[in-house]
Parts: C-alpha cells; structure tokens; sequence
C-alpha cells in the first residue's frame, strides 16, 4: 500500500518524517548487520578451505587448493561422502513419493480422520529431534534384536544370518521428517490448484488416472521436485539423528565433520564442509527456482520455505 | 447409473484411498507413535547389566531427575533467553523486509532461506573459529588487555543458538507482518494517536499470532539443541539434549534417559499449551494455535 507523502507539509508531520527516518536507517543498519552475521561463518568456512598452510587453520599462508586434494584423495572421506550421497537420495526418493502420496490421499479422508494426519505431521516436524533419535534408535535395537533372537534360533547350528543398525536405520527415521515436508509442501500446491481443469477433465470423459497424470501431476510437479531436493538437503546435513541410528560403516558426512571436531579442526575438515556447502546450495538454488516459478505462475506469494509455510498456516 | 454399479467403484476409491495413505500411516504409527510409546515404558525401568533396558516398574528414574535438575534449568534458561533474543533482534528485520518493494523483498527472504537450510554443523563449527582465539575472543582480548574466553561460557551457547534459530522467528513475524495493511496505521495516526500507541494497538495485536508462532518454533528445538552446546560449549555446558546424548550412547542408561525425555517432552507440552492459552485469553479475534 502506497503511503502518499505529498500532503506532509505541516510541522508536526515533519518531525514524524525525521522518526520515521532515523527508525528507517536503524532498521537497515540492524538488517544488514544480522545477514553479516548468518553469512559471515559460511564465508569463514569457504575461505579457511582454500589456506596454504600445513596445520594449523588460522594461520593464513596463501591460497591452495591442496586441502580439496587431500580431502578428495581421502578413502574415509570418500566412503562417507557415498554413503551421505546414498542415504540422501533413496530418503529423498521415498519421503517424495509417500508424502506426494498421503498429500493426495488426504484429500479423500473424512474430516476427523485428516485432523488425526495434521496432528501427526505437525508433531513429527516440531517435536525435538533428538527425542525422534533416541526413540527410533530404541526402537531399531529392539528389532534388532527380536529379529537376531529368530534368526539364531532358525539358524540350527549353522551361522545365523544378524542384522545390525545402517544405513537402513538412518534411512527409515530420515523419512519421517522429510515425508512430513513433502506433504506439507503438495498439499499447498494442492490447495492452490485451478480445480476447473480437472472438472472439465472429467466432463470430457478421462479416466481418473488420465486426469491425474495429465492435469493434476504436470501442476504438482515443482512441489514434487522442490520436495525432493529439500529432502535431500535435509538427510545430507543432518547430524543428530545420524549420530543416534547409523550402524558400523554407515558413517555420513556429517559424522566425520563432528568427529574432526574432536581431534581439531584442520583445513582438509573445511574443505569437506566447503564441499558440503556446494552441494546444498547449488540443490537448493535449483529448488529455490522451481518454487519461485510455481508461485509466479500462481500469483501468489507463496511461502518461500516449509517453514515459513508451517508459519502461515499456524 | 444404479446403486449397484457405483458400489464397487466406491469400493475401489476407499482401496486406492487406503493404498495412498499406507506408507504415512505406517511411518506415523510405526516410526514416530510407537517409538515414542516404547520411551514412556522404558522411562519406568532399570538399566540393563550390561546397558540398555530391562524390564520394571519403578519411579526411581524420575525421582533422580527430581533431585538433579541442573541440565533443565539450563535449558529452560537458555530456551527462554534464546526465544527473547530472537524476538527482539526478528521484528526490525522482518520489518524492514516486509516493507520493501516486492522483488527486493524475494531477494531478501532467499537470502535468509539459504543459511537456514546449509549445514547446522558446519556454521556451528565455523562459529568456533569467529568466536574463538583467532576471532572475536582474541580480538577482546587484546582490547581489554585480559583474557577474554567466549567459547566454553553460556555466551557462547546462546550466539550459536540464536544464530541458528533466528530464521524461524523471523519468517512467520514476517508473514503476519505482510499482511498488515498500512492504512490501518494512517487511521489511528488520523485519529491523534501517538507513535507508541498506535504500535500498541494496531501493529502488536496483529503480529502477535506470528510472534507467539515464532516463539514457539524457536523455544522447541531450543529445549532439545544438543550440537550447539557440544560444539561450543567445550564440554563445560551440559544442556538436556547433552545429558540425553550420554545417557543413550555414552553410559548406555537407557531408562533414565527415557525418564528425561519424558520429561522434556511433558515440559514443552505444558510451556507451549501455558503460552498459547495465556495469549488466547481474553482475544476474541483471531485464535493463535499450532495446529
């Protein structure tokens, strides 16, 4: 709305405008301050990676990129990168179709029984996630161990076939968070959809699966992709729930950066993380577009995050 | 059409329905209730021998907690102080965003999205080296002339945490922000009002839904934050989400930890429900709520 200034020529108006601008300068030296803030350890990290020194990380000795050979070269590191880059992409493949899924079955429940959903999907965003690790991680060892007890005692003399905390374990509780993310990102789009299109689908005599593969998917589609990519973004970062679930040789990325930690940061830690940051914003970029397309198409503003999504509908 | 022939086709919209909701149903009832059930029994039992659970029923592992409540009270202290912090720094930046021109306002708002959703590990561990010797500590150091140690203190914690919350204040004080339409805060200027009671009555009403949500989405995860405290507290901050992490992988005492997140888990129920009943009363408008 438009605030029309011309009419503010008496004096009472004039100190209002000398407020108005001081309030105005000090909220653009506040907001300016806070995005130095979040960016600044970013660049910190991008900056320290590239450092031509032996050891110590601060200590500043010319540009190199001999830390990226040394990390890259590195068979723990690339172990764990396959197994962050694995983890992350069959999440991402599960968490979007199940989400998409529920997203469009929700559509066709009874009322009482989508306020039930709702619940559940909100606490499974919100809820800590150390509490969502420690539970499954009980969960997980309980299996674990009822299924070890059977094969043991199925395995009649011969070795018992055991099964043990892995990748599996990290996949099944990533998918929880990120199906809820999913979901909550196509029932949006859902919501926003032009319903004409499939009505007039149906009047000119389509199939219900024709109508959906023709109509309703094509329009679903950046949700569905942004869903994706945001799924694997959030299992290849993720730390607290890894560190609860992972097994013996299901170390992530994240885990080794942790466990560098410990030992002391050295620049081959910052160039994984460097590594790691790329990988996360060129995904999000592609994400970042789709959405902002899907909402341009709309007109809408559409929320530009899950979260600020969640915040919206709150 | 007869009721004959649309029988079966209603019974194969219940089945496709079925089939669609399945994989949810069943990561929701198996994954997140079921999980969350086995820690409220295991909360009641003893330590394995040999670590993990076994089987009881006794109250012992609360009452441990009853009688070392140190980690919750840092915890709380830090949530709440953490929460205040984001409001106070959020509203002037969501401010500034919502009023700018749109497409510096799109521009602004990814430019928030994109730390949220890079790597919490990696900008804490940064956060080490800007706060540390060879930063920010180092640097007051030299200017005071004494040593200056911010890393390993609750000054520490409490910057990692709001560097790493803030956005979830900020997007939805922004959102309700967005909506506030700037003609409202002409009339009550029109009307004599001052600045501060035109902020009073007009612009607080109508962003308090977005800042108790805020508040809410920052002060939960706050509770639980174990990573921050690890990574820059030194081992000398013991938050909850630290003593849980012991509990679980570290010494292995299964039940008591259950008793503690439990107990973390009714604490949050009780301060958010407080929080959402307290603004609630007496509002006849628009009802704040999570859900």
């Amino acid at each position: 709305m438009a605030i029309d200034t011309t009419q503010r020529s008496h004096p009472v108006a004039l100190g209002r405008d000398r407020f108005k601008s001081l309030v105005e300068g000090w909220f653009r030296f506040h907001t300016a301050a806070i995005y130095v803030f979040l960016f600044l350890p970013i660049v910190v990290v991008v900056v320290f990676s590239f450092n031509g020194t032996n050891r110590y990380l601060t200590d500043w000795n010319g540009l190199s990129l001999k830390w990226y050979a040394r990390a890259l070269s590195d068979t723990q590191v690339q172990r764990d990168l396959w197994n962050s880059v694995s983890i992350g992409i069959v999440n991402a493949i599960l968490a979007t179709a199940f989400g998409t899924m529920a997203a469009l079955g929700l559509q066709r429940v009874p009322k009482r029984l989508r306020g039930f959903y709702d619940a559940l999907t909100y606490v499974s965003i919100i809820i800590p996630e150390i509490v969502i690790a420690l539970a499954t991680l009980i969960l997980f060892s309980g299996f674990q161990n009822t299924a070890n007890g059977f094969f043991a005692s199925i395995a009649d003399g011969g070795k018992p076939f055991k099964v043990g905390l892995g990748q599996w374990s990290i996949i099944l509780a990533h998918v929880l968070f990120n199906l809820s993310l999913v979901l909550l990102l196509v029932r949006a789009r859902l919501s926003g959809m032009d319903r004409t299109l499939v009505d007039a689908s149906y009047d000119l005599f389509a199939t219900p699966w024709r109508t959906f593969r023709q109509i309703t998917f094509p329009q679903l589609l950046p949700a569905i992709v942004a869903g994706f990519l945001l799924s694997f973004t959030f299992s290849f970062d993720d730390y607290v729930i890894s560190s609860f679930v992972a097994g013996v040789g299901s170390q992530t990325l994240p885990l080794y950066i942790f466990g560098q930690t410990k030992q002391g940061v050295t620049p081959e830690t910052n160039a994984v993380a460097a590594v790691m940051l790329v990988v996360t914003l060129t995904i999000l970029t592609i994400g970042q577009y789709l959405l902002g397309r899907q909402s341009r198409r709309t007109g809408g503003a559409g929320a530009t995050t899950p979260i600020a999504m969640v915040a919206e509908q709150a | 059409m007869t009721s004959d022939a649309r029988a079966p086709g209603r019974v194969r919209s219940g089945l496709v329905t079925g089939l669609l909701m399945a994989p949810a149903t069943f990561w929701y009832l198996v994954l997140l209730v079921l999980p969350l059930a086995i820690v409220v029994i295991y909360s009641f039992g003893v330590r394995a021998p040999d670590g993990g659970y076994q089987a009881a029923f006794t109250f012992d592992n609360y009452g441990t907690l009853l009688k070392r409540p140190g980690p919750f009270t840092s915890s709380l202290l830090i949530a709440v102080s953490g929460t205040i912090l984001c409001v106070l720094l959020a509203f002037p930046l969501a401010y500034f965003i919502a009023t700018r021109a749109t497409k510096r306002k799109g521009l602004l708002l990814i430019l928030l999205v994109i730390p949220f959703w890079t790597s919490f590990l990696i900008r804490t561990i940064s956060l080490v080296i800007i706060l540390g010797s060879d930063g920010i500590g180092g640097f007051l150091s030299n200017l005071t002339g004494q040593n200056v140690q911010i890393l390993g203190t609750m000054w520490a914690v409490l910057i990692g945490i709001v560097y790493n919350y803030l956005p979830l204040m900020i997007f939805p004080v922004y959102v309700t922000l967005e909506r506030l339409d700037r003609t409202l805060l002409e009339a009550s200027k029109d009307l004599g009002a001052g600045r501060w009671a035109t902020f009073r009555q007009v612009t607080l009403p109508i962003v308090w839904p977005g800042l108790i949500t805020g508040s809410i989405l920052v002060f939960i995860p706050l509770m639980g934050e174990y990573v921050v405290p690890a990574i820059l507290g030194n081992g000398k901050i013991f938050l909850i989400g630290n003593v849980l992490q012991l509990d679980f992988l570290s010494s292995r005492d299964w039940p008591a930890g259950s008793a503690k997140a439990v107990t973390l888990i009714f604490v949050m129920l009780v301060t958010v429900s407080f929080y959402l009943w307290a603004t609630n009363r007496g509002r006849r408008g628009r009802e704040v709520s999570l859900l």
